[in-house]
């Protein structure tokens, strides 16, 4: 995977950054050629991961970048990065239902499920960086896309 | 724009929600409702989401509590006009609206409330007008 041109982080600390980091999110999932579908499905993870960010690592930063795969193909990979107090126990933090009581508890794990790949670091005491990509049609890592929840 | 307008017709109140929401918007638009049904004589509610673009789980839950406070304060609320790509995505999310009524669109929605005295008369194509 190679990224094209690496944008400047954005930060997220209030809801308007929250507003702006979805635009720009749009604008290169458009940029890439996603449908309309998969473009609002990556908006969306974003939003749940950024808001995270926001609300539990006391604000962030947004990364988005384009990506080429080996054959050329296209993606968006977003890197979402906080320094808040980490989350001490992921597999739970993923569980639906987890809900520290701003959503409705299907922040990280319904981001997951959104996107291609997903990846997350955490530390006690560090901060949380979780990593998302989307490909367009045909492109990325060659495995059968989920059709529905598993 | 920091305020949603809320339009009324006869006992039931249409709400056209419209872009990508702010935070603080989506919580002002519960008060406003809120109070509007509190008000007296409202006995529906109409979300009109068919202009907005993304419904994550904090815009979901919103909507949800709008539907339980309108409950709660005897008024039923339908959401009217999820667009294909949300829908899709609420449902591979995992997120259900539980516990709140849909519509199609914001036609269908008006015909739920149909009979209850105030939106009868009201010409269809004015009443969808008036909601944008």
């Amino acid at each position: 995977m190679t990224v094209e041109a690496p944008t400047v982080p954005m930060p997220v600390r209030t809801d308007l950054d929250l507003m702006r980091v979805r635009e720009a999110a749009r604008s290169a999932a458009a940029a890439a050629g996603f449908s309309l579908v998969n473009q609002t499905k990556l908006v969306t993870a974003v939003s749940e991961l950024a808001r995270n960010a926001v609300v539990h690592g006391g604000g962030g930063e947004v990364r988005i970048d384009t990506v080429t795969d080996a054959g050329g193909g296209q993606g968006v990979r977003l890197v979402i990065s906080d320094h808040g107090p980490g989350i001490p126990d992921i597999s739970q933090a993923l569980a639906d239902g987890h809900t520290t009581g701003h959503g409705l508890g299907l922040g990280l794990g319904g981001a997951r499920r959104l996107v291609d790949e997903f990846s997350i670091e955490s530390e006690p005491g560090q901060g949380t960086t979780v990593a998302i990509t989307m490909w367009a049609p045909g492109a990325g890592p060659r495995r059968p896309r989920r059709l529905s929840r598993p | 724009m920091d305020r949603i307008p809320i339009l009324r017709l006869g006992p039931v109140l249409v709400v056209s929600v419209q872009g990508d929401l702010l935070d603080s918007v989506a919580v002002a638009l519960r008060g406003d409702v809120g109070e509007q049904v509190s008000a007296g004589g409202v006995r529906g509610v109409i979300l009109d989401v068919s202009g907005v673009t993304l419904v994550d789980s904090y815009l979901g839950r919103v909507l949800t509590e709008i539907a339980a406070d309108c409950s709660l304060l005897g008024a039923e609320t339908v959401v009217a006009g999820i667009r294909p790509a949300v829908a899709i995505t609420l449902v591979e999310m995992g997120l259900r609206l539980d516990g709140v009524r849909v519509a199609r669109s914001l036609e269908t929605a008006l015909d739920v409330f149909d009979g209850l005295g105030g939106t009868r008369g009201v010409p269809r194509a004015r009443a969808a007008e008036g909601g944008s």
